[in-house]
């Protein structure tokens, strides 16, 4: 795992070594080990070195026999050995044991078409010198980051916006359209960013850069074709055969390294079984890692201890306090590179610090399957909502509701006549194709009333989802209504959130990589065929994967309810340990210079968290959404130092 | 100050944060509105517990008592003692 830059120039002319090394010390955190950088006429490429696949031969930027392609590449293929194979059976000579290396020979082979071949996460920049052309690729789901902008005609890149911003002429400006996006959907919609002329290549596509020009094509897409057919108790058996067939594969492939993998294991469901079918690999003791809380509502650890038990791991986790969450976010928000309205970062970016400090770089953890196999409240909850608009006057379909969010006492708590206005049971008919997320969206759209005037002025007022709605696929109407809720948590929320701010930024802002056998291209596929009642059975998340689960994980694990992974909010921020950064970004003075908030609004906010009376989540999202936008201005546009970090409010 | 003036006052500073309270009519429906979210009416209920010294039953939470201010000055006023 590392980190990539580069740029191609439209004249020819030889980029400059300088200014792409510095470039990478910008993204040094991603691969500590190694740097090296290649310059000819017409191109330049970066690489900052995680060593993880062929420690000694694996060096980048790499190039082919003859040098007519370069290669820098952010990533692990996964199936590169049978790849590997293949090639050599074609005639393909290897210099190196590395994966780097068959993707070049892969794309001598294939051309653009290689990526369908790889099996992995990656984002790579390929120098195709007979063809002057830059070959630009990120992997299926995002894991793996990829920005681009221009600077006058040349195309500048890398895994991180920061390194972008070294080079000369990238201008640095907060994109509020952007903004706009994350204040609704927790995420920008790709290609945008939370900077203005930053793009992101989205999952899925590649790029090509020739003669000035830059095409972005789509590789690969989410497709649902759901077996309607009725499923008798052969055909679930054989589904989770399949299923756990897979599984099991997807883990193996992804413990290929030169270096010992760890786990991360937070007591779920998801994390718990994908140990656990590493225990089937390795007879050596293995490693594991999580976060615990101070605070009961968030803690997870007697979970955690028991699957530790039970699957006999060596165990270490870090305890995270609310003030440690406080005094973090400024780092935080140097390495997630845009706005969040939660502080779930954070305990996140310790987890990886206790993994590196002990020695590890990789682990494995169950990221993707709440997405893929149904496991979050919103499908739920959108299946409850259905269910009782079919007879809106029922009075016993609402209590339904009360099943959901029993972690959230304050959602318990509410009376049944606001339950209702707050879970829409009727949506706007316009806004049909988006049912399952409009509550969401719109509980988060609120936050944008902290916006100054002038914001709002140059935004205008979109309550129509316009970004998303454009971006639809033409089949998304064909799905069924569970499938496009899957759909949008997965197009959207899992790379441009999960994966990001909580996966790779995190992570990698340690030097570690995280590795998702759930985000196995071969499982995604897998799931999004199956039917939609095993994975979700009347309200039982999972459904399928938990039969799956049986026997390999504790019982008291298998049973429980889904609870997200949460830390405590707003009220951390302002904790006397925090630092006091946030009085600093928060005073009218500033909010006023900055422009994006309206100081009066922020003002009071600050004073009902002072008096103790924020406890709603809109609240917390708005401290925690302000507070990291204000670091992202001071960081990234009034003090950025190309030299180094700096974050410091 | 007077009665509605002092609830307008809280639900202008803790809802909405000093906006658009010009725009926000006696009559006007929280929840229609987008004003109150999900645990708001929870903050609600501990405001007029603590200044009103007003205890709340379940059943006295309902819109018709807490979604507006004139339906909250109607409720508060009803559970005030009378001079």
């Amino acid at each position: 795992m590392c980190g990539i830059a580069g740029v191609i120039t439209a004249g020819g002319e030889t980029a400059s070594p300088e200014v792409l090394s510095g470039m990478i010390r910008m993204i040094r955190h991603r691969g500590p080990d190694e740097s090296g950088v290649h310059v000819e006429p017409g191109v330049g490429l970066g690489h900052a070195r995680l060593s993880i696949i062929d420690l000694a031969g694996g060096r980048q930027p790499m190039h082919n026999e003859d040098s007519s392609l370069w290669i820098a590449f952010n990533g692990e293929i996964f199936n590169y050995l049978e790849l590997r194979e293949d090639l050599i059976k074609k005639g393909h000579v290897f210099a190196t044991n590395s994966d780097t290396e068959v993707i070049l020979h892969l794309y001598e082979e294939k051309g653009a078409d290689c990526v369908t071949y790889l099996n992995g996460q990656w984002a790579f920049a390929i120098w195709d010198r007979n063809r002057r052309r830059l070959f630009l690729s990120r992997d299926r789901l995002g894991v793996r980051p990829l920005f681009y902008t221009w600077a006058g005609k040349n195309l500048v890149f890398g895994s991180e916006i920061k390194a972008l911003f070294v080079y000369p002429g990238v201008t640095r400006d907060l994109d509020l359209n952007g903004l706009d996006e994350i204040f609704t959907y927790w995420c920008c919609v790709p290609p945008r960013t939370a900077f203005r002329g930053i793009l992101e290549l989205p999952p899925g596509n590649s790029m090509i850069v020739e003669a000035g020009k830059a095409t972005v094509r789509p590789y690969w897409d989410l497709e649902y074709e759901d077996d309607r057919g009725a499923v008798n108790a052969v055909k679930e058996t054989e589904y989770a055969e399949q299923l756990l067939d897979l599984l099991i594969d997807a883990t193996r492939i992804r413990l290929r390294a030169d270096v010992p993998v760890g786990a991360y294991l937070s007591g779920g469901l998801d994390s718990t079984l994908t140990t656990a079918l590493i225990r089937r690999f390795t007879n050596n003791r293995l490693r594991s890692f999580s976060v615990s809380f101070e605070d009961a509502e968030f803690d997870e650890s007697p979970y955690q201890r028991e699957a530790v038990r039970f699957l006999d791991t060596d165990h270490q986790e870090v305890r995270c306090t609310a003030a440690q969450i406080g005094a973090l976010l400024p780092e935080v928000v140097w390495h997630t590179e845009k706005p969040i309205l939660r502080t779930a970062p954070a305990p996140l970016y310790l987890l990886s610090k206790l993994v590196r400090d002990s020695g590890y770089k990789v682990v494995i953890t169950g990221e993707g399957s709440d997405e893929i196999l149904g496991g979050y409240d919103i499908f739920k909850e959108a299946k409850i909502r259905r269910f009782w608009r079919a007879q809106p006057d029922s009075r016993i379909r609402p209590l339904l509701l009360r099943r959901l969010y029993p972690y959230l006492e304050k959602i318990r708590d509410q009376p049944d006549a606001y339950r209702k206005a707050f879970f829409h049971v009727q949506v706007d008919p316009a806004l049909e194709a988006f049912f399952s997320h409009v509550p969401r969206w719109q509980l988060t759209a609120k936050l944008k009333s902290f916006f100054s005037d002038s914001v709002h002025a140059e935004l205008g007022a979109d309550t129509s989802y316009a970004a998303i709605s454009a971006a639809l696929p033409q089949r998304y109407a064909s799905w069924r209504s569970f499938c496009q809720a899957q759909y949008l948590e997965t197009k959207y929320l899992l790379p441009g959130y999960i994966l990001s701010s909580q996966g790779d930024r995190v992570a990698m802002a340690h030097g570690v990589e995280g590795r998702f056998p759930f985000l196995d291209y071969r499982v995604v596929e897998f799931a999004s065929k199956l039917p939609v009642s095993l994975k979700m059975k009347v309200l039982d998340e999972k459904y399928l994967l938990r039969r799956c689960a049986r026997n390999l994980v504790p019982t008291s694990v298998q049973a429980r309810h889904k609870q997200p992974y949460r830390a405590p909010e707003g009220s951390s921020l302002l904790h006397a340990a925090a630092g006091g950064y946030v009085e600093d970004l928060l005073s009218p003075a500033r909010i006023r210079r900055d422009g994006i908030f309206d100081a009066q609004s922020v003002e009071k906010l600050l004073a009902k968290f002072r008096r103790g009376a924020a406890i709603g989540v809109k609240d917390n999202m708005s401290l925690v959404g302000i507070v990291s936008t204000q670091l992202l201005l001071h960081q990234y546009i009034h003090h950025f130092d190309c030299k180094g970090i700096a974050y410091a409010a | 100050m007077p009665l509605n003036e002092e609830l307008r006052q809280f639900v202008t500073d803790n809802f909405l944060f000093g906006r658009n309270s010009a725009g926000l009519a006696d009559h006007d429906s929280f929840l229609d509105k987008g004003i109150i979210d999900s645990t708001g009416v929870l903050e609600l209920v501990a405001f007029l517990e603590q200044r009103y010294g007003i205890h709340m039953q379940d059943h006295d939470l309902l819109p018709e008592n807490l979604d507006s201010i004139d339906n909250l000055a109607r409720f508060v006023g009803s559970k005030l003692p009378r001079n």
